[in-house]
């Protein structure tokens, strides 16, 4: 059965923000799905068809066997539209269980990204000093460039991209924010 | 069925499966076009006699006529249409079958999977044009795949909220043979909640007993609930009292000749419906969706009123319309709930208080919003539709219309007594809908009679199935209110942009008699009052299809209206002046 967690505010003691505010609220909502052809663009046809923002979107399969994807969404407006667009989600046939992590309690998020980095002299050595300090791994290095991978939140790697914009970034591919509920229990 | 599917199972070919399938799910007739991408399905449906096939003469034909079966039995249409342009001429019905949440199940041809993605020859990407248009559908890639998909077909466009499927099939998964295995092989895990919450049903039955202002506001979800709905909600009305208003959709759920029966509401609504809506204190909306036209203006929208809104749909509440008491579910279901905790609880109401807002309703009743100006030299389109009601009130009748004005005086002058009666395009407004529609009514209903209220210019606009109707001898009477104008539009453009009439009327309609006889029909023009009730008897005692031109006064205006941007209160009624009514924040809402 759909499994839609009501109110993304009426379920928490702490959050005693109308349903009916004006105010944009940033939701990470994990959306499993049927694997068959076409449910992405169901999902995503659902997004721009009705005019909702789409940040972030990642998916993969994670049960082969069942036939399982996850894809992870992060998505903002009020609270009227987060809950349209829950119930608008939990509408489409393949998608077995909608669930809106940011009310459904603490979450680890990350997101993985790679950075191709050129230069010379004092920018080279800087940029893999704050690589370091980013804790991003070199992957690929030639005399005058380096890949790095880094993993964190989107915030770090915004912070990342922003302090090797002026050391010669040239090139950036960013896999999308994954979510998991921290706890040992599974709300999936 | 399980016996008769063991039966007929085991190894065939994609399109005797077809047939099969659309067998077990106990279908007898299928609204088609064939083509190179169904030629095996069609080769297959000639050699058997269970499934009637009607031939249309365009595709949108077949979807808007599977339309007019279903929602005059209650059981899902089924269309066929081959691949490219055939598929693409059916996008205009499955919109509007998922507008209005109308089960139908459409087979389309597709070009063999090898040559998918190639181009190929009336190769269309269906699956991926039809997506946003249906409630789901399917590209079968193998014939093994085949019965199962199907079987789930019907099973999602029935269960929930009803709506429009597509299975694409491609000609050589019909060509191959593959394994079947009859209806229990689809996949059972579609299933949406029918249960309200208890607790919810509860509070609305408190509700009920304190309310001084109540009225039920109810939607074509009571008629896609099933017959059971609306024997529920004439229960529920009967015991309460409470007074009861519908939508487009659900007009029939209630009886028009019921005593707390309010009339349509909405921008075409009576004045007593919208006004009692405006100033309830208890709003229990059941099976609408509080759509544009019925609200008006939002923020202005019934302001001291508590809403309960029962729905099958979880993204229908909240979704315009702040709801108090929302409760998902099937509106039979819920309603025998209700009607249980509210008798548990002793069956209360505020009856002085009732008897109050009765008193106020009558006041507003009183206004006598419907009437019009009569004329003894030119028919009126109302007084057209009041004869036609009075001449066909007491028949076994269906009524199917086009999209105008003449659908807005149908809704107010015809009354409706049971669900099932009444089909209209309702949600996306489809030009085009009531004739097909009417040939898809007479085929499930072939004795009954089938009235067609149109305007020419929708008419016009899938005439051509006048071939279909006469090909199966359907009498479907299309009663056109001919005002050689698209008369919705040149409404608005007279309210709303100054009187200049930009392309809203037609210089070189057909002569209909003649058109009738063309197709080997019947055709009857009445131009004068006096002739009207007699050339109407001659329609219906006519055995066959008979198209009516009705020649009515071609500047008449449909009230009362609630301009664009307006609330329920500020209602046009028609003798009223109506220059600049619509203010230019409202010109911009359609």
């Amino acid at each position: 059965m759909l499994n839609i967690k009501a109110g993304s505010t009426s379920h928490s003691a702490y959050n005693l923000r109308s349903v009916y505010s004006d105010v944009e609220e940033r939701h990470t909502l994990a959306v499993i799905v049927e694997n068959e052809p076409g449910v992405l663009a169901r999902v995503i046809g659902l997004f721009s068809g009705r005019g909702y923002n789409i940040e972030s979107l990642t998916v993969a399969e994670i049960d082969h066997t069942g036939h399982m994807s996850r894809i992870t969404l992060v998505t903002s407006g009020t609270p009227q539209v987060i809950e349209q667009i829950k119930a608008q989600l939990g509408r489409i046939v393949p998608v077995h269980e909608v669930h809106d992590l940011t009310v459904e309690g603490a979450t680890v998020e990350r997101e993985l990204a790679l950075f191709k980095v050129r230069g010379e002299g004092e920018h080279r050595v800087e940029a893999l000093r704050l690589a370091d300090i980013f804790r991003a791994n070199v992957v690929d290095s030639t005399l005058e460039s380096f890949v790095f991978e880094i993993t964190g939140t989107p915030e770090k790697i915004d912070a990342f991209a922003d302090l090797m914009r002026p050391l010669g970034l040239i090139e950036l591919a960013r896999t999308g924010v994954a979510a998991l509920s921290r706890g040992p229990d599974s709300r999936v | 069925m399980t016996g008769q599917t063991e039966q007929t199972g085991g190894q065939m070919t994609g399109a005797k499966m077809v047939v099969q399938a659309l067998r077990d799910q106990g279908v007898d007739t299928v609204f088609g076009y064939p083509g190179g991408a169904v030629l095996p399905i069609y080769d297959e449906l000639f050699q058997q006699n269970d499934i009637r096939h009607v031939l249309v003469r365009h595709e949108q034909g077949a979807i808007h006529a599977a339309e007019g079966y279903a929602r005059s039995t209650g059981k899902p249409g089924v269309a066929i249409v081959t691949s490219g342009p055939g598929a693409t001429n059916a996008v205009t019905g499955l919109t509007d079958a998922l507008l209005d949440s109308i089960p139908i199940v459409v087979l389309s041809g597709q070009v063999p999977t090898f040559m998918i993605g190639s181009d190929a020859f009336q190769e269309a990407d269906t699956v991926g044009i039809t997506r946003p248009c249906t409630k789901h559908n399917w590209l079968v890639k193998e014939t093994d795949r085949l019965g199962s998909t199907l079987h789930e077909a019907f099973h999602v466009a029935t269960q929930g909220r009803p709506g429009p499927v597509l299975v694409d099939i491609p000609k050589d998964v019909q060509f191959a043979t593959g394994s079947y295995g009859g209806k229990e092989t689809r996949s059972t895990r579609y299933a949406p909640p029918v249960k309200g919450d208890a607790a919810a049903i509860e509070a609305l039955a408190r509700a009920m007993e304190t309310a001084r202002r109540p009225i039920f506001y109810t939607g074509g979800g009571v008629i896609n609930s099933g017959p059971e709905a609306s024997k529920l909600l004439r229960d529920l009305v009967e015991a309460t009292g409470f007074p009861i208003t519908s939508t487009l959709m659900g007009l029939g759920a209630y009886p028009a000749s019921g005593e707390q029966w309010l009339g349509m509401l909405g921008m075409h609504g009576l004045y007593e419906a919208n006004m009692a809506m405006h100033g309830c204190d208890l709003m229990i909306c059941i099976g609408a969706r509080f759509d544009d036209r019925i609200t008006g203006r939002i923020d202005a929208f019934s302001p001291n009123s508590t809403r309960a809104h029962i729905d099958i749909d979880p993204s229908s509440l909240n979704k315009v319309i702040r709801t108090d008491i929302p409760i998902i579910g099937d509106v039979a279901e819920v309603l025998k709930e209700l009607l249980g905790a509210w008798s548990a609880r002793g069956r209360k109401t505020d009856r002085e208080g009732l008897a109050q807002w009765q008193a106020q309703i009558n006041e507003w009743r009183a206004k006598d919003c419907l009437a019009f100006r009569n004329s003894d030299k030119v028919i009126k389109p109302q007084y057209a539709l009041q004869r036609l009601e009075a001449l066909t009130k007491d028949r076994d009748r269906y009524i199917t219309t086009e999209v105008g004005q003449h659908q807005m005086w149908a809704a107010q002058y015809l009354g409706f007594e049971a669900p099932n009666r009444w089909m209209t395009s309702g949600g996306l407004g489809t030009m085009g809908y009531g004739f097909p529609a009417s040939v898809g009514v007479q085929m499930a209903h072939p004795d009954s009679l089938v009235i067609n209220v149109a305007g020419e210019a929708s008419w016009l606009m899938n005439m051509q199935e006048m071939g279909t109707a006469v090909q199966y001898r359907l009498p479907v009477k299309q009663f056109i209110l001919n005002n050689e104008r698209l008369g919705m539009v040149r409404q608005w453009q007279e309210l709303l942009h100054g009187e200049r009439y930009s392309q809203s009327w037609s210089e070189a309609l057909p002569d209909f008699v003649k058109l009738a006889e063309a197709f080997g029909a019947k055709g009857i023009i009445c131009k004068d009052p006096a002739d009207l009730d007699d050339a109407i008897m001659e329609m219906l005692d006519h055995d066959g299809p008979v198209i009516f031109d009705c020649l009515v006064e071609k500047h008449e205006n449909c009230f009362p209206m609630i301009p664009s941007g307006k609330a329920h209160n500020e209602m046009l009624m028609g003798e009223v002046s109506t220059a600049h009514a619509i203010e230019a924040g409202g010109a911009v809402l359609v």
